[in-house]
């Protein structure tokens, strides 16, 4: 077995973070390659390097492909050598149709430079052929569902003569038999002699499908092991991917819990646009100051929907239920209401809904409690500077200064501007969205520090996270959300990430556990 | 920080701004040493009296850019007004000021019908705004029916072309201008002794004192320069009264009020704003409005300055008041501009326009150059917005 690519102590670097701290990997021809680590340990981004998308010369280190050492420009120079990157976040077009979309930017010619449309058709109904797909290849693809593009973007790396196929977590968004049906794919195509390079979050599919499997941590390589020995265990992966301060990833805290300050009850929304769909069904839940909830559910379990509701009604229609807000029921009907009644909401998404990245650090942190600073409707700037960079120093932002655009900070100093500009509202509740999402390790240690600075003042606080680690690290009740309903209420000492996942995957039929766990 | 590294830094800091400052003087020295006739008090007093009506709708439509939305209707509002105040002044033969009043008001009502359709219909301004184009133009044509009205008459011909002079007497030169002008220069040395002592307070970086007093001098000779040009022609035009005042009060609305921070955020990052408890509706509800309401005072400026009204006045407005926002530093995307830009970008175009008319350049070529100049200026400013990106 030969090795198809050699990738030499890759270390790429952004402002404020080194995503890659000399990376290694080695992948043998026909092999399937697993990648393995956190959230935020630079597997992503070594794809990115790998492809193209980083050009070379903004990274450093060698790749070298075949016994020869290449220097990408761009993404078709990697596709020209036959490496095709199928990215987490499909990059298919909606409006488009399957054929359209498997030759987009390598459209088949006829005469005069046209499209030869009986031939592009003819040669996607064979590529549908070889990924398993039954369908019309004049279907616009927004008629096809997740699994179903996914494998398009498969026929569509087939078109361009694939040899080493790069797919990032291709399964996350996918059910079940969609991933079966997928990883059936990727081995059939090893027969062809595909070499693929699979990224991954499901340990469980790692261990049926991959022949080796390289762990990353901190933008370092840890190992690589062969899947066949049987050393090779989860287990072993997992102490990999965390490291030995697994016991450190989470500050200590001594809880003092108070009075309630935030209890939801009977919460039920509907979908904004597709109608009938509830997305909340009956869902009730308290929080007391001194306390960090969290909210642990799958993707699509209503997580989001069921904060952004609360706050301000952001989400959804038809939403009916009560809000009781230190005993006495509230209304919050707009986000600038439940500003009033200090309620905080740091989003999932903090690039699309929680900053203004071409404005400041200090406009972006006054930009939820701007009223402070304006008594009469003029803002007092200098008051609005020192304010800034009060938070700066308090939340340990690394910047020269607080008038440097957001779009430029790291993550972790984002997330930590999200964090400003939710605190100078002076809230009771903060519900935090996945706070630590796309952040490295060490800032999501300082994360949880200032989460915990937030109770230890008397705030309330609401997590929600998809890594259940993180919710056993820092909450101190737990609540389950699976298909817009509250699943079970579990205090973090009796809690345990098999438990909660049992609970996280009650489906919507079935009945709730009696309240054995309830606290 | 001494002054060399100061002024440096003074400069780079805000390239964007300063660039297109700089790029004013330039056009301006190159057509003051082509032609003598261009630093002439007379025509000093014409390029304000000839343009003023197209920096009143870059002030407004630099918000609307900001925000993120474009208002194709200005020129048609500019007409509608014009109209309507003529047919109450004119035809009707009402006083002055209830011509100005019925202009502004349908000016509100203009804007408030267009900002129905962009904030709660939720209709892109592009669109709500083309349509307003055809419709107010069409409207201007019905309440003219189908002719011109001429001539206003005295009061209001006098706001877009009469002078305050002779007030306090003067020999060759208007005292009263002069003394305006002062009174100016003094107001602004003494916001910029507040600010710097404001920031001096709050421990921020200040520039050296001798830079400082060097920053106030070079702006007062240069102002009070041009009010001895102004003074020894015909005096203090009115409208220049009329732009200062809307120059500062928009200023002001946009960096210093919760509402102008609020345009910012809109047009930044509209989910974001929404999530920060800014009422988004609202807000581009309110700018519309604003737009309408400044689309007016533009339209009496106008119907003013050509003593009448034509249902064809105003045409291609929209685009010269477009074209300052974005010379003057705006985003397509939203988010960023500034009133000063605009109405340096304002002013270039003014200067540029006037330049070539006084050397003789014919009609053909004018808007050539001056759709280079739209062109070059954006240019200029992507080329340093990436390099801004490549030095952080």
């Amino acid at each position: 077995m030969s090795t198809i690519l050699e990738m030499r102590s890759i270390i790429k670097e952004f402002p404020g973070v080194k995503a890659l701290a000399g990376v290694s990997l080695d992948v043998t021809q026909g092999e399937i390659h697993a990648i393995c680590g956190e959230n935020g340990a630079g597997k992503s981004t070594l794809m990115k390097v790998l492809s193209g998308v980083y050009p070379h010369g903004t990274y450093g280190g060698d790749i070298v492909l075949d016994d020869k050492v290449v220097e990408f420009g761009s993404i078709n120079d990697s596709e020209h050598e036959g490496i095709v990157i199928i990215h987490q976040e499909l990059a298919l077009v909606p409006y488009l149709s399957v054929a359209e979309n498997i030759f987009l930017g390598n459209e088949r010619r006829g005469r005069g430079g046209l499209i030869d449309w009986n031939q592009t058709n003819s040669e996607a109904l064979e590529l549908l052929a070889r990924v398993g797909l039954d369908e019309n290849p004049v279907t616009p693809v927004n008629q096809l569902g997740v699994g179903k593009q996914q494998l398009i973007e498969i026929a569509k790396a087939l078109s361009k003569k694939v040899r080493l196929l790069i797919l990032d977590e291709p399964t996350a968004a996918l059910n079940d038999t969609d991933s079966e049906h997928l990883l059936g794919l990727l081995r059939q195509l090893q027969a062809q002699g595909i070499t693929s390079i699979i990224i991954s979050h499901k340990l469980n599919e790692i261990a049926e499908i991959a022949d080796r499997t390289t762990i990353i941590r901190d933008g370092k390589t840890i190992e690589t092991i062969d899947m066949s020995d049987p050393a090779s265990t989860q287990d072993r992966i997992i102490r990999g991917m965390v490291g030995r301060d697994l016991e450190n990833r989470f500050p200590d805290r001594s809880s003092v819990v108070g009075d309630e300050v935030l209890r939801v009850e009977d919460w039920n929304v509907f979908h904004p646009t597709q109608v009938g769909r509830k997305v909340i069904d009956d869902a009730s839940f308290h929080v007391r100051a001194g306390e960090v909830v969290g909210i642990a559910g799958l993707m699509g379990a209503g997580r989001t929907e069921l904060a952004m509701s609360i706050f301000g009604r952001s989400y959804g229609r038809h939403i009916t239920g009560r809000l009781f807000k230190d005993g006495k029921q509230i209304q919050a009907r707009n986000v600038a209401e439940a500003i009033e009644h200090h309620i905080a909401y740091a989003t999932e998404d903090r690039k699309v809904y929680g900053l203004n990245l071409i404005e400041d650090i200090r406009r972006n942190i006054s930009s939820a409690g701007l009223g402070k600073l304006a008594p009469r409707g003029w803002v007092n700037g200098n008051e609005e500077l020192r304010v800034a960079e009060d938070y700066r120093r308090s939340l340990n932002i690394k910047t020269p200064n607080v008038t440097s655009v957001v779009g430029q900070l790291s993550g972790g100093n984002q997330q930590k501007v999200v964090l400003s500009k939710w605190l100078y509202t002076e809230p009771d509740v903060l519900i935090l969205d996945e706070p630590t999402r796309g952040i490295d390790v060490g800032a999501k240690y300082e994360i949880y520090t200032i989460i915990n600075k937030m109770v230890a003042a008397g705030k309330a606080v609401v997590v929600i996270s998809s890594e259940l680690p993180e919710l056993l690290g820092i909450c101190d009740r737990i609540y389950t959300l699976a298909f817009g309903r509250i699943t079970g209420e579990v205090p973090v000492a009796d809690a345990t990430q098999e438990r909660l996942m049992e609970l996280m995957t009650i489906e919507r039929d079935q009945p709730l556990p009696t309240k054995e766990n309830a606290s | 920080m001494n002054a060399i590294a100061g002024l440096r830094d003074l400069l780079t800091r805000n390239l964007r701004q300063s660039g297109i400052f700089i790029a004013l003087i330039a056009i301006v020295a190159l057509f003051a040493a082509l032609n003598p006739m261009f630093l002439s008090p007379t025509n000093l007093t014409n390029i304000v009296l000839q343009y003023s009506y197209i920096l009143i709708l870059a002030i407004g439509m630099v918000m609307v850019i900001v925000a993120g939305q474009i208002d194709l209707s200005v020129g048609s509002v500019v007409a509608l007004t014009g109209a309507v105040s003529a047919v109450v002044v004119i035809r009707q033969g009402m006083p002055w000021w209830a011509g100005v009043l019925a202009a502004l008001v349908v000016g509100l009502l203009v804007g408030a019908w267009q900002g129905f359709w962009v904030a709660y219909v939720g209709i892109p301004g592009f669109i709500v705004t083309l349509a307003g184009m055809l419709l107010f133009r069409g409207l201007t044509y019905v309440v003219l029916d189908n002719v011109s009205l001429s001539p206003f008459g005295v009061p209001y011909y006098d706001i877009a072309n009469g002078f305050i002079n002779g007030l306090f007497g003067g020999y060759g030169y208007d005292v009263f201008t002069l003394v305006v002008f002062a009174v100016a220069v003094v107001g602004y040395a003494v916001s910029q002794w507040r600010t710097r002592r404001g920031k001096i307070a709050y421990q921020q970086t200040v520039e050296s004192m001798p830079l400082f007093v060097a920053k106030l001098v070079v702006v007062a000779v240069a102002v009070m320069w041009f009010g001895y040009q102004l003074a020894s022609s015909r005096g203090l035009p009115i409208v220049l009264i009329i732009l200062a005042v809307l120059v500062i009060v928009y200023a002001l609305v946009t960096q210093k009020s919760v509402f102008g921070r609020h345009v910012y955020a809109v047009g930044g990052n509209l989910h974001a704003a929404e999530l920060s408890g800014v009422r988004v509706k609202r807000v581009n509800f309110w700018i519309f409005v604003n737009m309408g309401l400044l689309a007016s005072v533009a339209g009496i400026v106008y119907s003013s300055r050509v003593n009448g009204a034509q249902p064809s006045a105003g045409n291609m407005f929209e685009l010269d008041a477009i074209a300052a926002c974005f010379i003057g530093g705006a985003s397509t995307s939203g988010g960023v501009g500034r009133v000063g830009g605009a109405i340096i970008g304002g002013l270039i175009m003014a200067v540029m326009s006037n330049g070539m008319q006084l050397m003789g350049v014919s009609q053909a070529v004018q808007p050539i150059v001056k759709g280079l100049v739209l062109l070059l200026a954006v240019a200029f400013d992507i080329y340093n917005r990436r390099r801004a990106a490549t030095l952080r």
